[in-house]
């Protein structure tokens, strides 16, 4: 557990902290550099809370050792500034989707990769994007039609620039 | 509160744990103050008895909800008051909307006429010609805004308001977007884990792995970033004994606990296991030697005479809460003080716990409400509140987040007790279908078992209401009923898992009389609204779902989808639910539709209504489908959600919900569209399958799959 200097860039800036390399990038985040966007549910991948992205893939930050990402660009829901995140954002408000909304950070993440993939997703396709999130609320239905709208308002916005 | 800027600010007693209460009670006070919807805020008011929810309780009593005699009045009555004067802070039972339904809009109503009263003094006329609207007082060409009166507002006491007619409302009962939303989509830091404070540390457990064991070796050297590491006995509020690591992170401190050694004395319950338990409740379910709750004409007679008396018995397992914010709580002990940060359905309670432990009078401990990343019950207990205080007490000074880790979440939570129903009744005919049923069931006692650990007096002896609740409080008429239940100590702790015993007793029930009315050959909805003439509001729930589902009354599979029905009465809400499923899948069979009618009394906010409904019916079915922990050697064995899985998005069927437009007073709307789910889906896998399920989660046989 010897501690190094390990450097990244976080929502944009850069930032430093002295881990273990083997420390998890959620508990360097949460705890060491102060970004509580990302959860913690499962610690085991099981469940999708804690969803970054690292260099624009989506990863999760609970089994991924800080050490494996040392100066690459780390993006948490607080650094969503692109449009396709305001446009998921905008439809998770609009749809009421959350409920607790403990999950929701990671759905937005999971939502937000997905549309930046695939414009315009069908449920088949939402379905396989996010099964890896859990939400004990039962907030799934929602999120399927505010994925929907997202990718909608998106296409819009596209057609009319 | 209104600011001089015109921003309102509800006071809400009720914790948002997801049931978007926030917004409901807002509503309520926006409807009768006449401000703008966009000028409203919610925060959470400080511990105060006059928000003692008396609901509750109330409805914990074992009438009948139907019985409405001089002793039952004087029974709620005398409840109701002696609630107000334990001033207990509850959220939980459903019942927020109907606690608040009142006083939130008497609330609205006083400060809008303070407002008018401010106002009229003001410009120097009657208050009789000044009228409010959209956050202003309109007096002829003048207007005031809510912003320039509050000030002499918050001096005035008016006297009695009236309170609006229901055709009146401009906002109850309208779709407006949760108040919530936007920040919780943005993954804002509301939630108790994500409290920090100047010099914070954190502390990882290692608990008793199974049922009372206590630490009997640790190794308690400090190590880099580790500040602490102790042992630490149960604080009596539910906690096992636990090794403790306090440090720079949580995973500093879980590393940290990891090479400590640690050996543990042998359980005194080391043979325990679900099987024994299960075996124990089969044989008490069987004996009609319970506590009766209900007991109207002569059952027993009735069925030993019967010619044709159908049978059967139904099992479901310990479930867990597995909220998806595992529990925490953050506590600094500072000079005879204390502070604790944390979500929690009983901030009261939760005050109560942090004083004792660290023997300070609860005026020194002040609880800062988070928003709870989930309830469900399982935040009505105190025991990680009561040992985060214990660990406090251990670094003076020094704020200390507690987080447990999932697994230790799911393996020290306070389950939903498993049960076993027996049914039995004799079939009649057309006009009465059911001449006699008795129900006697057996399972631990989660509402008294829970009053114990948080030291409620009030429900900590006598009848647990909750035990039996879904057997004999449902609205058919049956020829003659008689329902016990058999209470039995198990050292598993259970409580409070949503809509508690409903959430089992709904599927014996619902399932029991299915079974009766295919062994009388009869359509399941038909053979149900033969004993619901006395209650129109439950038989106009049942046909509204049945109509919106194209209930086929014959009970035919058309293009491979069999439909099952239920209903269910809980919290004073009535839910029926039509479960559509197919073929499919690695469980051999697959839900796809679920068709809710909802009978909530008049929807203060349609779209949270919606939104419970959904959610409600997506919880039923991970109980019904995959929902079990089980316990061996003394512990339990799932620890994660690849053990203990939740319905994941491409598993949701399509979810449709229909409410019944009504005025009536509004009752809960949290837990009622639960109970019904999983007997809905059962009926629906008999029609098509053949294969009668009766025990939770609902498994088919290998053969049965296809
Ligand atoms: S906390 Fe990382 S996937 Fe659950
Ligand atoms: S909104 Fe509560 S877990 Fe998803």
């Amino acid at each position: 557990m010897n501690p190094e200097r390990i450097e990244l860039i976080v929502d944009g800036t850069p930032a430093s902290l002295d881990a273990p390399p083997a420390m998890p990038l959620l508990w360097a985040l949460r705890h060491g550099l102060g970004h509580t966007g990302p959860k913690f549910g499962c610690g085991m991948a099981l469940c999708g809370a804690c969803t970054v992205f690292v260099d624009g893939k989506p990863v999760r930050a609970c089994v991924t050792p800080v050490g494996s990402v040392t100066g690459q660009a780390v993006t948490t829901i607080e650094g969503l500034d692109d449009p396709v995140g305001a446009a998921v954002q905008a439809a998770w408000a609009a749809a009421s989707v959350p409920q607790c909304g403990y999950c929701q950070a990671g759905q937005v993440m999971g939502a937000v990769a997905l549309l930046r993939a695939t414009t315009r997703p069908s449920d088949a396709q939402i379905d396989d994007a996010m099964r890896g999130h859990l939400c004990r609320c039962g907030a799934y239905p929602r999120i399927r039609a505010a994925i929907h709208a997202a990718a909608e308002r998106l296409a819009t916005a596209g057609a009319d620039d | 509160m209104i600011g001089a800027d015109g921003v309102v600010t509800v006071v809400s007693p009720k914790a948002e744990m997801g049931q978007g209460i926030t917004t409901a009670l807002a509503m309520l006070v926006a409807e009768e103050l006449e401000c703008r919807w966009e000028d409203v805020r919610v925060a959470p008011s400080p511990i105060d008895r006059i928000y003692g929810n008396i609901a509750v309780v109330v409805d914990g009593l074992p009438f009948h909800p139907d019985a409405d005699g001089p002793l039952v009045r004087s029974m709620r009555w005398l409840t109701a008051k002696t609630m107000r004067e334990l001033g207990v802070m509850m959220t939980g039972g459903s019942s927020s909307v109907r606690d608040c339904w009142e006083i939130a809009r008497e609330a609205g109503a006083t400060a809008r006429v303070a407002l008018l009263e401010a106002a009229a003094a003001r410009a120097g006329v009657a208050v009789s010609e000044c009228r409010a609207s959209q956050g202003r007082v309109i007096i002829g060409e003048q207007s005031f805004g809510y912003g320039e009166l509050a000030a002499d507002a918050a001096t005035r006491r008016p006297g009695r308001v009236t309170l609006k007619e229901p055709a009146a409302f401009t906002i109850i009962g309208r779709d407006l977007a949760r108040l919530d939303a936007a920040e919780k989509a943005r993954g804002a830091p509301l939630f108790g884990l994500d409290v920090r404070i100047d010099g914070m540390k954190y502390a990882a457990v290692v608990m008793a792995p199974t049922f009372g064991a206590v630490p009997t070796q640790v190794d308690t050297a400090p190590a880099p970033g580790v500040h602490a590491v102790f042992t630490l006995e149960p604080t009596g509020f539910g906690d096992p004994a636990a090794v403790v690591a306090v440090a720079d992170t949580w995973w500093h401190a879980r590393e940290a606990l990891r090479t400590r050694g640690i050996t543990w004395s042998e359980s005194p319950h080391a043979g325990l296991s679900s099987e024994a338990i299960l075996a124990d409740l089969r044989e008490a379910a069987r004996e009609p030697s319970g506590l009766p709750f209900r007991s109207v004409g002569d059952t027993e007679e009735i069925l030993a005479q019967a010619t044709r008396v159908i049978e059967a018995t139904y099992e479901a397992p310990y479930l867990a809460h597995a909220t998806m914010e595992p529990m925490n709580a953050t506590v600094r002990v500072t000079d005879g003080t204390a502070e604790c940060w944390v979500g929690t359905q009983v901030p009261g309670f939760a005050r109560k716990a942090v004083a004792q432990v660290l023997d300070f009078d609860e005026g020194r401990v002040t609880i800062h409400q988070r928003a709870l990343g989930g309830g469900f019950g399982r935040r009505l207990d105190v025991d990680f509140i009561a040992q985060a205080a214990a660990i406090a007490k251990r670094v003076p000074g020094v704020a200390v987040q507690l987080l447990w880790s999932r697994e230790d979440d799911m393996r020290h939570d306070a389950y939903r007790p498993a049960a076993v129903g027996h049914l039995s009744a004799a079939l009649g005919d057309a006009a009465q279908p059911i001449r006699a049923i008795a129900s006697h069931s057996a399972s631990q006692a989660p509402f008294k078992s829970y009053s114990r650990r948080v030291g409620f007096a009030l429900t900590a002896a006598g009848p647990d209401k909750t035990t039996a609740e879904g057997t004999w409080d449902q609205p058919y008429a049956f020829g003659a009923i008689r329902s016990t239940h058999a209470e039995r100590d198990v050292p598993v702790p259970v409580g409070s898992w949503r809509s508690v015993g409903h959430s089992h007793q709904a599927f014996f029930v619902e399932s029991f009389l299915d079974e009766c009315a295919l062994a009388a050959g009869r359509d399941p909805l038909a053979f149900r609204l033969a004993m619901l003439e006395a209650h129109p509001r439950a038989a106009a729930v049942l046909r509204l779902a049945a109509e919106r589902a194209g209930w086929r009354a014959d009970g035919t599979v058309v293009d491979g989808v069999a439909q099952g029905l239920a209903l269910h009465w809980s919290f004073g809400s009535l839910v029926a639910q039509v479960a559509e499923v197919e073929r499919g899948g690695p469980d051999g069979f697959r839900v796809r539709r679920i068709v809710s009618a909802v009978d909530c009394g008049l929807p203060v906010h349609p779209a949270g209504v919606r939104q419970q409904v959904e959610g409600s019916v997506v919880m039923g079915l991970t109980a019904a489908l995959r929902g079990a922990v089980t316990v061996t050697g003394g512990a339990v064995v799932q620890g994660n959600f690849h053990e203990y899985p939740l319905l994941r998005i491409d598993e949701c069927p399509i979810i449709e919900t229909h409410l019944v437009a009504s005025d009536a007073v509004p009752t809960g709307i949290g837990e009622p569209a639960l109970p019904p789910v999983a007997p809905a889906v059962a009926n629906a896998i008999a029609r098509l399958t053949g294969v009668r399920l009766r025990t939770l989660p609902l498994r088919l046989p290998a053969e049965a799959r296809v």
